[in-house]
């Protein structure tokens, strides 16, 4: 079907997965801004279907470790592993590490897709164009596949009929779903959501917290930053809870969350609820 | 009293016809010549690299900052005082009036396109950038799908500034002996020694250019800008 334009080895990684192969292996990763050491050694593995939330106050390094995984912010130790390929990193002169092929990078980016706060989307481009872009233009998708498989997302979001208005002429919540949109257009093996409901208004959350419910339930692999702990608790699997660049807990939400071990958890949660 | 009679006479008419043809090859010409060049020196402009911006960074700087007129008479005039340029290939372009009025219209309107594009591009909302590259597109098809598409659009409004400016700028050809409007003007002025009307027939013919122009871009920004237009509905 539509599994592969990509690359041979996406192929080859992706058949014959089982239920609970691992899909994303990111080990150990260290990050600083000057002297001050925002990551202190995070690792997170996700399977095949796993959703799992990373909660945190502002300040914990819980985007900068999201950014990390697809390199858009380069750590300065650790390790990138997709469907059990590694992604090989060099020390660069700066001291920060980073792709020792920028091809393979660029094949590993597209193989993750991103959501992000601020949306992002293409401003020129309409809806449609946004969606289409990386299938056609990175990708090497046929335009008109790539037509027919953004109608289809766009029906998936929940978004019909708006193919051609561009993205300044839609509300928050209706930008964001069209950036999920995008991004599932790419047919990524995991998703990374970074704050993805946060710039939207209260009654904005809940159209876009749908969507990736839905998602999670069709059972994909999804790494989600979240202040939204409800999210977190009914649809994630697994939760990891940062503080100062360390993993303060980890585990099942329904533990985790219900109940918290770390005095620090105990403290953010009573602050967030 | 202003007397139209002798610019409306067949052959002097005919002489504007020639003289706006002119302006129009030039300002056409070197507009093209200038956009083009222009995108490559813009992109080199805003590079990270010293090595690649400050050569840019200089010639837009140098062009910017003196006078076109002299420009021109550096070309026309003071190129040909070097032997080397003589005898070079290149003299059969360099000793023609024509060429040299299309060179230095090129040369300025990339200088200051280059600086209009290169804001544009600075511009460029960091999150458009940051999607594109989590999504694997090389640097490559960055700049030509979404950076530069974006920044000629967003630079459309300062653009169409930047062509009626260089309209007018193509009346200096006429210090050069070229017959474009103002030189068509020019001669009948000393042909029948009046100065006020064929000058305000020329005015007429700039206005009348400069219109176009302005409706011109009003239609691309109408359809290139629909996307920063206010909501309809």
């Amino acid at each position: 079907m539509y599994h592969d334009q990509k690359t041979g080895e996406t192929a080859a990684a992706g058949a014959g997965v089982a239920a609970r192969a691992v899909k994303l292996e990111v080990k150990d990763v260290h990050k600083r801004f000057g002297e001050h050491e925002v990551l202190k050694g995070i690792s997170l593995t996700a399977h095949a279907g796993d959703v799992i939330s990373i909660i945190g106050s502002s300040g914990s390094g819980k985007s900068t470790f999201l950014r990390c995984i697809n390199l858009l912010e380069r750590p300065h130790e650790g390790s990138v592993a997709l469907a059990g390929e590694p992604l090989e990193l060099i020390r660069k002169p700066d001291g920060m590490l980073g792709a020792k092929s920028e091809k393979h990078l660029q094949r590993m980016r597209a193989r993750l897709a991103m959501v992000f706060q601020h949306f992002n989307l293409w401003a020129h481009m309409t809806v449609l164009q946004n969606i289409i872009e990386v299938p056609v233009h990175v990708l090497g998708v046929p335009r008109d596949e790539a037509v027919a498989r953004a109608r289809r997302y766009l029906e998936k979001v929940g978004l019909s009929g708006v193919e051609d208005k561009y993205p300044a002429h839609m509300s928050g919540g209706q930008q964001q779903r069209v950036a999920i949109a995008r991004a599932l257009a790419v047919e990524p093996e995991v998703m990374l959501f970074d704050e993805p409901t946060s710039a939207l208004d209260p009654e904005l959350v809940g159209e876009v917290l749908r969507v990736m419910r839905a998602l999670a339930e069709e059972g994909r692999t999804m790494v989600v930053v979240t202040h939204e702990m409800a999210f977190a608790r009914e649809v994630g699997n697994h939760v990891m809870f940062l503080h100062q660049g360390r993993v303060e807990e980890e585990g099942d939400p329904h533990q985790v969350l219900v109940n918290p071990q770390s005095e620090r958890l105990q403290q953010f949660l009573s602050r967030t609820r | 009293m202003l007397d139209f009679a002798v610019v409306l006479e067949p052959d002097n008419l005919k002489l504007y016809g020639e003289g706006l043809l002119t302006t129009i090859k030039l300002l056409v010409i070197a507009l093209a010549c200038g956009l083009a060049a222009s995108v490559p020196l813009a992109v080199l402009r805003v590079s990270n690299s010293k090595l690649a911006s400050l050569p840019v960074w200089g010639f837009t700087y140098v062009i910017r900052g003196t006078p076109m007129l002299l420009q021109l008479y550096l070309i026309y005039y003071g190129l040909s005082q070097f032997e080397a340029v003589r005898e070079s290939a290149a003299w059969s372009l360099l000793s023609d009036a024509w060429f040299c009025a299309m060179l230095s219209l090129a040369i300025n309107t990339c200088a200051y396109t280059t600086e209009m594009l290169a804001g544009a591009l600075r511009a460029t909302s960091h999150g458009e950038i940051e999607a594109a590259r989590s999504m694997g597109m090389s640097r490559f098809t960055l700049y030509r799908r979404v950076l530069l598409p974006s920044a000629l659009r967003r630079s459309l409004p300062a653009y169409s500034n930047e062509v009626v400016m260089m309209l007018h700028a193509t009346s200096l050809a006429s210090t050069v002996t070229l017959l474009d409007i103002t030189g068509a003007a020019d001669r009948l002025y000393s042909t029948y020694y009046m100065p006020f009307e064929p000058f305000i027939a020329a005015a007429l013919f700039y206005l009348a250019l400069t219109w176009l122009i302005v409706r011109l871009f009003r239609r691309f920004e109408r359809r290139y800008l629909a996307y920063l237009a206010p909501r309809t509905h």
